[in-house]
């Protein structure tokens, strides 16, 4: 019985992952063949030239840089600010707490075009306020999607900081205060390496949460375009193979981000297992 | 806040309180603040703003109930405001992604969390997140290709002598919906599976043995065991799939036919070619409402508490 039931889930698993994968790989399979429309049906032989129209795209590079651009200011903005807020919800308690953390997480659930169009209108209002409606700033532009951004990718830098710091012991920083650092080594020298981990994962989600991100930027965009919204613009206006090739190249990127992670992980999961294995070897030692 | 201060001095404390007011007000409430405000001022040319015709109206809107046309629901054939139908059927299918995701992924995240070997679960996991990781726009793109006309989905289907003639599935086979379903499912089901999976992990598998023992057949033991326990979990899943249905702009772009619009396609319409910001403004008041409405209701209909969601 339950036998079957593994044999029935590996199936489904397996099915499911087909699932998933066979409409990436019709995509990646497209960009190499030599027909004028991205499809693998009828198979017209096969060629590079949709990588060298690729290479040659400047608009491609253009919106490549203000994607990395917009993900860097967006990391270097919501991992400060998620951090702060980490550590301050961590030292309160009560309603206050609770109303604090409904207006953080609030964002994450809010969907993208609310987002996109109040940041837009807000950022007018306040140009128009002070009297400077002509000032680039208060128009919109790849600034305002990033503030759009941030305002929602700070909650999860935030959740996962606030996880790391459920497993520190202020009894450290009280020892430190009390051997005479001062406020500023106390955060730098106990408190901060402690959430590296943290700080590090949320800095990665973030970048890839940035440059993934559509329905904020494309409400608060004005003529520049990101690597999606360039993707996005492309489908729309009749398509070249040009972006499976390009979905191809991402695809690749991500199998190697995923090969190297697995690898490191069953290298740290062997050694591991090595030293459970000499810590009974040691226990049993003792108590012969 | 005093226990701050002690360990970080006012400084520091000054600051931390600086980049979280900074957060919530100006990157989070005020802008919402200010769509809600804006969502009952008409538009108007920049020299009449703040002048006498700028005043507070329900104009924007009223306009969502202009432009009756003919349509049918369920075969029942109707005559309602254009925009209002889009926004229909936009939470209908929005609804039904939602259960098609729930159906695909609870089988899976039943199987990941307590049938599969525990020690394969890392590896399993990954091969499930690298589709995840490719961006939406290549997804939708994806499907484009493979449902298109002269597409691989067709090539296949007639070689195996299903089909004789080339199926148009943009436009749709039962609704003109199906592509967009299919390719919203598609996207969204990863985001059904793990809450799902996180949640069926945390529960006693002992208890599911004992139901088991205790003459109790596969689908009571969920019905009665793993469900039960699973229900933050299908709470959270369905509100984050449901949400991303509804406002996904680019899956209906690209995959859509001219006759099915989503209603955040009607908002970027008002917003990006009307540029009449006010009334986009208060159709995404009208989106948010029903967003609102939806966490609301799961919250009632799995019993659980919005912090149990927002995980």
């Amino acid at each position: 019985m339950s036998r079957n039931r593994a044999i029935l889930g590996q199936l489904y698993f397996a099915l499911f992952i087909l699932y998933l994968l066979v409409p990436l790989a019709v995509m990646a399979g497209a960009a190499f063949n030599d027909s004028k429309l991205p499809t693998i049906a009828p198979w017209k032989g096969f060629t590079w030239t949709w990588f060298r129209e690729l290479w040659a795209d400047q608009t491609m590079w253009g919106a490549f840089l203000n994607s990395i651009l917009v993900a860097l200011a967006v990391v270097a903005l919501a991992v400060p600010i998620g951090t702060a807020a980490a550590i301050l919800l961590n030292s309160i308690s009560g309603k206050v707490r609770a109303t604090l953390y409904g207006f953080m997480v609030a964002p994450v659930l809010a969907p993208g075009l609310v987002i996109g169009i109040s940041t837009v209108l807000f950022w007018n209002q306040l140009g128009r306020s002070v009297g400077a409606d002509d000032f680039f700033l208060f128009g919109r532009g790849l600034h305002l999607s990033t503030l759009g951004q941030v305002s929602y990718i700070s909650a999860y830098v935030m959740l996962l900081v606030l996880a790391r710091l459920q497993s520190f012991d202020p009894g450290l920083e009280e020892a430190a205060l009390d051997l005479g650092a001062n406020h500023g080594q106390v955060l730098r020298r106990i408190l901060l390496p402690h959430l590296y981990p943290a700080i590090a994962a949320s800095a990665a989600i973030a970048f890839f949460q940035s440059m993934e991100n559509f329905n904020v930027t494309l409400f608060t965009k004005a003529n520049e375009t990101t690597l999606t919204v360039y993707v996005f613009s492309q489908v729309r206006s009749g398509i070249t193979p040009k972006i499976n090739a390009l979905a191809f190249l991402l695809i690749l990127l991500t199998l190697a981000l995923a090969l190297v992670y697995e690898v490191n992980r069953r290298r740290r999961a062997r050694i591991e297992a090595v030293r459970e294995a000499e810590a009974r070897r040691a226990e049993e030692a003792m108590l012969l | 806040m005093e226990d701050l201060i002690r360990r970080y001095g006012t400084g520091l404390t000054a600051v931390f309180c600086l980049l979280v007011a900074f957060w919530i007000l100006v990157l989070v409430i005020l802008p919402n603040f200010a769509m809600f405000e804006q969502s009952f001022r008409p538009y108007l040319p920049v020299v009449d703003i703040g002048g006498p015709k700028d005043v507070f109206t329900m104009g924007n809107y009223e306009k969502i109930l202009a432009n009756p046309v003919e349509t049918s629901w369920f075969g029942i054939p109707i005559t309602i405001p254009i925009h209002i139908s889009t926004f229909v059927d936009t939470v209908f299918f929005s609804a039904l992604v939602t259960l098609m995701t729930l159906i695909l992924a609870y089988p899976l995240a039943y199987f990941l969390a307590k049938v599969a070997n525990p020690r394969s679960i890392p590896t399993l996991l990954l091969l499930l997140f690298i589709p995840m990781w490719v961006s939406e726009a290549l997804r939708a793109f994806a499907w484009y290709i493979i449902l298109t006309f002269n597409g691989p989905l067709n090539a296949l289907l007639k070689a195996l002598g299903i089909i004789d003639q080339g199926v148009r599935w943009q436009n749709g086979v039962v609704t003109s919906y199906d592509a967009i379903v299919i390719v919203l499912t598609y996207c969204y089901v990863l985001f059904m599976l793990f809450p799902i999976y996180t949640a069926i992990t945390s529960l006693d598998t002992n208890q599911i043995e004992a139901a088991e023992d205790l003459g109790s057949p596969w689908w009571r033991t969920h019905w009665r065991v793993v469900i039960p326990h699973a229900k933050p979990g299908i709470a959270s899943g369905c509100v984050m799939v449901f949400m991303l249905s509804a406002g996904s702009l680019l899956v209906p772009t690209v995959v859509g036919s001219t006759k099915a619009n989503w209603f955040p396609q009607t908002i970027y319409t008002w917003f990006n070619d009307a540029l009449d910001w006010n009334t986009g403004a208060a159709y995404s008041m009208i989106f948010l409402l029903v967003c609102i409405l939806f966490v609301i209701v799961m919250m009632r209909v799995f019993k659980v508490k919005l912090s149990d969601i927002a995980k």
